[in-house]
C-alpha cells in the first residue's frame, strides 16, 4: 500500500533591521543578557508600541520576492497567552489581514523543479528567551520583540528532501533580498512542520500533526524521516492519527506529544488598540519592487549565458550570495570570469572551509584577488607565486602588487636572465640533456623545472621553456 | 492677595512670573494643607515632600534666570495611573506595590517642560475601573461637599484634591466618564479632550481605544492652560493626532452668539435627578441668554451606549492587564511554576471588580463569542460615532447633564455593579465616538452637592467647548463655592 505525505511548514524569520518591532532598542545577537531592553520592551506599565517602518518594508520585500500579493491595508492584532517569554503575556502579530497574501517559491530538488504555494506571510514579534539553570531559570528581553517574520506554505511539499531543498531555497532568496542573514546559529530561521499522511490516490488530506520550535534544516529533515513512517505505522496498525503537537528530540531520534487538540490555546485575538492599521501607498510599493535583487536562480543563468562560466561553477558561486556578489566585484575591478571563479571556488572557499569564515571576513578583497589575477595574466608572477602571495594576503592582509614589488617575486621575463639560468642547467645536467637529444620528452620536463628551481620560481615557465629549446638545438 | 492654595492655575503662574509669590512658597502651602486637610479628605496616596520642594526650587532658579514657561513653578497632582519617573505608580492596585516608574510619562515630561512641579499621586479606582474611587485597594476619597459621600470615579482623589484646594489642578484619565463625572460630583471642571490630542505613552493602559489624559481644574481657563501644555503628536504613541498646537485659551472670552447648541433628548431621562435635571435646565437657558441658539437633537444610538462599553472596555483592559504576572515588577506571590506564580500574584493583587472586568473581556473575545460580542460591540461603536457626525452637522456643541445624580453615599451603589455603571451612561458615549468633552459646575442641589454640565463637542472640537463651558462659567458663580471643609482650613 503506497502512502503520500503532505508537508506544509510556517518559517519563522527574523528580520535584517537596526531596532526592534516595537522599540528603538538595538535587534542584534549576543550582548550581555537584558542590555537591550527598555519600558516597551520589557511590556512596563504604561508604554506603547511603535510599529518599525523597515521592518514592514523588509516583509513587503519578502511577499514581492515570492510573488505574494501585497495588501495596501493590513493590521497588527494582539495574540493572548501567558508565557515567561512574553512580556506583555500578548504577542503583536498579524491575524486576518496579513501584509501579504499568497505567492509561491520554485526550486530545485536533484535537479527537478519543485513550487511551493505561499498562504501568507505576515509580520509579528518575536519573544524572549528562556533560560533554564540548575536552581532556577532565567529570561533574556534582548531577543524579545524583535522583528519577526512568519512565512506558511501550503501543504506542497512530500517528503523530507523536499522540505530540505525548499528551505535551502528560501534562505537564499531571504539572503538575496537582504531580508535576513539567516544565521541558523543565531536563530535567525526557525520553523514549525504541518504533516499528515494518506494512501495514494486519497483526495483528502490526512489529520494534521504539528511540530514545533525546529531551529535547524537539518533537524526539519530528520524529523520528518521519523515523523512520515510513525504515522504511516500507526495507520497501518489500524490507529487513526488524533490531531495535536509534537516536539522533535533530536538525541532520541524521535516526535514525542506535547498538547492536545484539546489543550490548544484560544488566543483571543484582536485588533490592537494601540497601533493605527497599516495603510501602505500603492506607488511606494511599486517603487519597492522596482527595486528587487536578482534572485539566484536568474543570476546563475547570467553567469552562464553572460560570463560563459560552466554550470556548474554558477551553481557553486550562487549558492551564497556573499561569494556571488565577491565575484561579481572582482569582474568588475579587472579579472577574467573564469580565473577570478577559478581562483574563489578553489583557493578562497578552501580556506572559508578551513576556518569557518564568510568571504567577507578573508582579508582578501575583490580588488586584491583582481590584482593578483591580472599579475598572473601579465605574466609578472607565474601561478605558483600567485598561490604563495594569496596565502601572505589571506595571513597579513596587503596589497599583492606592494607584496611582490617589496618581496622581489617579480617573474623574471628578461631573456639574458633566462638564457643565463638555461645554460647553466644545461651544464649541471648532462645525462639528462642528452635523455632528451635521445627522445625522452620527461627529461625536458626535468630540465624546465630546474630553471625554475635555480631561478626560485620567478623565471617566466613560458620562456624558461623557449631558451631551452632553443639553446638545445 | 488670596490664601496661596486658592490660587488657580493662573494666577499662581502669574504671580510666579512677576516675582510676587515663588514656587516654593505655593509648594509649601499646599503640602501644609495636604497635611492638615487630606487625612480628612484622602485624595492622595503619597507625596514626595523632598521631591516636591527640590522641583520648586528648580522653578524658582529657572525664574530667577529670567526664564518664562507658561506653567513655571505651579504645583499639579498627578493620578496614580500615570508614569512619573521614580516614583510610585500604583494605579490604585496591590499588585503594583512596590513598583517605581523608571520613567516619565509624555504628558508629565510636557508639563515639566512647560515649568510645572508634579505633587503626589492621587487616589483612583483600581486600574480606572469604577465610578466612586471605592475600588481603590488602599482607601477611600472623601468627597470634600459631604464628607460621607463619593467624590466619584475613578478619578475621585484628582477631584477632591482641587474642590479642597490640595492642589492647583491635577491630572486625571477618562475611558467612561472617569475625569467629568469626579469633577461634577467635586464641582470643578474636568476636561477629556479628543482621543488622540493628548499621549497617552506613560498612562497605564485600562481601554487602550478609550483611555485619554485630562486635567481637572478650578476653572475653565487652567483647563486650556494645561491642554496646552500636554497637547500635540508624540512619536511614541502611534495613536496621537497630527493636530498642530493652537492655543487653547484664545478660544476664551467670547460670548455665544452664533452658536447653535443640540440638546440631545436622550441625555433627560426617566429617573434622572431632578434637582439635576433643574441645573442642567437652568444652564442651557443661560447659555441662550448669552447667544447661542438651542436645538433639540436625536442620538438614538445613546441606549447602547453603556453595553457597548463594557464589552470593549473589558476586552481590551483583559489583554492590557495580562502583563500584570509577578514576574517583571509589583506583586509576587511564589509558585511552583510559572502558571502557579501567575495565579496566585492575580489572585491576591486584583480587586474583585478588576477580576470581573477581566473575566467579562475574557469572554467577550472567546472562541465562539468574538461575533456575537465584540465585533457586534465595534459595530454599534462606529454607529455611535456616525450618530454624532450627523448630530454635531446641526450644531456645534451637544449640552447634556455630566451625571444624572450627584454625589452618592458610601457603599450606596457597591453591591450593584450595574447601578454603579450607570453612573457613567451620560460620559461613555464621548470616549466611544472619540470626541472630546467638558464637564463644568452648574449648580447646587438643596443640600449642598455640586452638579455638573457637559458641554460635548465633536473630533478636535476642544477650542468650541472650551469657549462655551467659559463663557457659561464666567457669567455665574458656581465655580468660585468652595466646600465647607475650607472655612476651617
Ligand atoms: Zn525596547
Amino acid at each position: 500500500m503506497a502512502w503520500q505525505a503532505d508537508i506544509g511548514l510556517e518559517v519563522h524569520v527574523q528580520l535584517r533591521t537596526r531596532s526592534k518591532m516595537f522599540c528603538g532598542c538595538p535587534n542584534a545577537f549576543g550582548a550581555e543578557p537584558n542590555t537591550q531592553v527598555c519600558p516597551v520592551c520589557l511590556g512596563y506599565p504604561g508604554a506603547l508600541p511603535v510599529a518599525n517602518e523597515e521592518a514592514i518594508r523588509l516583509t513587503v520585500r519578502a511577499g514581492l520576492l515570492l510573488d505574494s500579493t501585497i495588501n495596501l491595508a493590513s493590521k497588527f492584532d494582539r495574540k493572548n497567552y501567558f508565557y515567561p517569554d512574553q512580556a506583555k503575556n500578548y504577542q503583536i502579530s498579524q491575524y486576518d489581514q496579513p501584509l501579504c497574501s499568497g505567492g509561491h517559491l520554485d526550486f530545485e530538488v536533484d535537479g527537478a523543479p519543485a513550487r511551493v504555494r505561499l498562504t501568507r506571510i505576515h509580520l509579528e514579534e518575536d519573544v524572549a528567551k528562556n533560560m533554564h539553570f540548575e536552581a532556577a531559570s532565567g529570561i533574556d528581553f534582548n531577543r524579545g520583540g524583535t522583528p519577526l517574520m512568519e512565512i506558511v506554505t501550503e501543504p506542497d511539499l512530500h517528503t523530507p528532501e523536499q522540505a530540505l531543498a525548499f528551505l535551502q531555497a528560501l534562505k537564499q532568496v531571504m539572503q538575496y533580498g537582504e531580508i535576513s542573514d539567516c544565521n541558523l546559529e543565531q536563530g535567525n530561521i526557525r520553523c514549525d512542520i504541518n504533516c499528515s499522511v494518506r494512501r495514494a490516490g486519497d483526495s483528502a488530506l490526512g489529520t494534521k500533526i504539528e511540530i514545533k520550535n525546529m531551529n535547524t534544516f537539518r533537524g526539519v529533515f530528520r524529523a520528518l524521516q521519523h515523523e512520515i513512517p510513525r504515522q504511516i505505522r500507526e495507520l497501518e496498525k489500524g490507529r487513526p492519527i488524533v490531531q495535536e503537537t509534537r516536539r522533535w528530540d533530536d538525541d532520541a531520534s524521535r516526535t514525542e506529544s506535547m498538547r492536545s487538540k484539546e489543550d490548544a490555546h484560544d488566543y483571543r485575538y484582536f485588533p490592537e488598540p494601540d497601533l493605527p492599521p497599516v495603510r501602505l501607498d500603492a506607488a511606494v510599493v511599486e517603487g519597492w519592487r522596482a527595486s528587487l535583487p536578482e534572485l539566484p536562480a536568474a543570476r546563475r543563468a547570467r553567469f552562464v549565458t553572460a560570463l560563459g562560466l560552466p554550470e556548474y561553477d554558477a551553481g557553486v558561486l550562487v549558492a551564497d550570495k556573499e561569494v556571488a556578489d565577491f565575484f561579481e566585484a572582482t569582474l568588475k575591478a579587472g579579472a577574467p570570469a573564469k580565473a577570478a571563479s577559478n581562483w574563489i571556488m578553489t583557493e578562497l572557499m578552501a580556506r572559508m572551509s578551513a576556518t569557518s569564515e564568510a568571504i567577507s571576513a578573508l582579508r582578501v578583497t575583490p580588488a586584491a584577488l583582481a590584482s593578483l589575477i591580472q599579475m598572473i595574466e601579465s605574466r609578472v608572477i607565474n601561478g605558483t607565486t600567485a598561490k604563495d602571495v594569496l596565502g601572505i594576503v589571506l595571513a597579513e592582509g596587503g596589497d599583492p602588487k606592494v607584496l611582490v614589488q617589496q618581496r622581489g617575486l617579480a617573474q623574471v621575463s628578461d631573456a639574458g636572465a633566462i638564457e643565463a639560468f638555461v645554460a647553466q642547467v644545461i651544464a649541471a645536467n648532462e645525462k639528462s640533456v642528452r635523455d632528451y637529444q635521445a627522445g625522452k620528452p620527461a627529461a625536458f620536463e626535468f630540465l624546465v623545472g630546474q630553471v625554475m628551481k635555480l631561478s626560485r620560481g620567478k623565471a617566466n615557465p613560458q620562456l624558461a621553456r623557449e631558451g631551452l629549446k632553443k639553446q638545445l638545438g | 492677595m488670596d490664601a496661596l492654595h486658592a490660587f488657580t492655575v493662573g494666577e499662581a503662574a502669574r504671580h510666579v512670573r512677576e516675582g510676587t509669590v515663588t514656587s516654593v512658597q505655593l509648594a509649601e502651602a499646599l503640602l501644609a494643607r495636604i497635611a492638615k486637610l487630606d487625612p480628612t479628605v484622602g485624595a492622595y496616596l503619597s507625596v514626595d515632600r523632598d521631591d516636591v520642594l527640590r522641583q520648586a526650587r528648580a522653578a524658582d532658579a529657572r525664574r530667577a534666570k529670567g526664564e518664562t514657561a507658561p506653567l513655571l513653578g505651579v504645583p499639579i497632582g498627578v493620578k496614580d495611573v500615570l508614569n512619573v519617573k521614580g516614583q510610585p505608580c500604583t494605579c490604585g492596585s496591590q499588585i503594583l506595590a512596590g513598583y517605581r516608574a523608571p520613567y516619565d510619562a509624555t504628558a508629565i515630561q510636557r508639563l515639566r517642560e512647560a515649568g510645572a512641579v508634579i505633587l503626589g499621586r492621587l487616589n483612583m479606582d483600581e486600574f480606572a475601573m469604577g465610578s466612586s474611587t471605592e475600588n481603590s485597594s488602599w482607601q477611600p476619597t472623601r468627597n470634600p461637599w459631604d464628607t460621607a459621600r463619593v467624590p466619584g470615579g475613578s478619578s475621585g482623589g484628582s477631584a477632591a484634591a482641587v474642590a479642597a484646594d490640595l492642589a492647583l489642578a491635577t491630572l486625571g484619565t477618562d475611558t467612561g466618564g472617569s475625569i467629568r463625572q469626579p469633577a461634577a460630583l467635586c464641582g470643578c471642571v474636568g476636561l477629556k479632550p479628543t482621543y488622540g490630542r493628548i499621549s497617552r505613552y506613560g498612562l497605564v493602559a485600562y481601554a487602550s481605544s478609550l483611555d485619554q489624559i485630562g486635567p481637572l481644574t478650578k476653572d475653565v481657563r487652567d483647563a486650556a492652560l494645561l491642554l496646552n501644555a500636554m497637547a500635540g503628536p508624540d512619536p511614541m504613541d502611534s495613536t496621537t493626532l497630527k493636530a498642530p498646537p493652537v492655543d487653547f485659551t484664545a478660544a476664551l472670552g467670547r460670548d455665544l452668539r452664533g452658536l447653535k447648541l443640540g440638546l440631545p433628548r436622550e441625555y433627560f431621562i426617566d429617573g434622572m435627578d431632578p434637582e439635576v435635571e433643574r441645573a442642567v435646565r437652568d444652564a442651557v437657558r443661560q447659555c441662550e441668554q448669552l447667544g447661542a441658539t438651542v436645538v433639540p437633537v436625536e442620538l438614538p444610538q445613546t441606549k447602547y451606549a453603556i453595553a457597548t462599553y463594557y464589552i470593549v472596555a473589558t476586552a481590551e483592559a483583559s489583554a492590557n492587564l495580562a502583563r500584570f504576572d509577578g514576574v517583571r515588577y509589583g506583586l509576587r506571590v511564589a509558585g511552583d511554576d510559572p502558571i502557579e506564580l501567575y495565579e496566585r500574584t492575580r489572585a491576591k493583587g486584583f480587586g474583585p471588580e478588576v477580576k470581573r472586568r477581566i473575566i467579562l473581556g475574557t469572554y467577550v473575545l472567546s472562541s465562539g463569542y468574538y461575533d456575537a460580542y465584540y465585533l457586534r460591540a465595534q459595530k454599534v461603536r462606529s454607529w455611535i460615532r456616525a450618530g454624532f457626525d450627523e448630530a454635531f452637522r446641526r450644531c456645534d456643541a451637544l449640552l447634556t447633564p455630566t451625571s444624572p445624580t450627584p454625589a452618592f453615599r458610601f457603599g450606596e451603589r457597591t453591591d450593584d455593579p450595574l447601578q454603579m455603571y450607570l453612573s457613567d451612561i451620560f460620559t461613555v458615549t464621548v470616549n466611544l465616538a472619540g470626541i472630546c468633552g467638558i464637564s463644568v459646575p452648574c449648580g447646587f442641589t438643596g443640600a449642598g452637592l455640586p452638579v455638573g454640565l457637559q458641554v460635548i463637542g465633536p473630533a478636535l472640537g476642544e477650542e468650541t467647548i472650551l469657549r462655551v463651558a467659559h463663557a457659561y462659567e464666567q457669567s455665574t458663580d458656581w465655580h468660585k463655592r468652595r466646600p465647607p471643609l475650607n472655612n476651617n482650613g
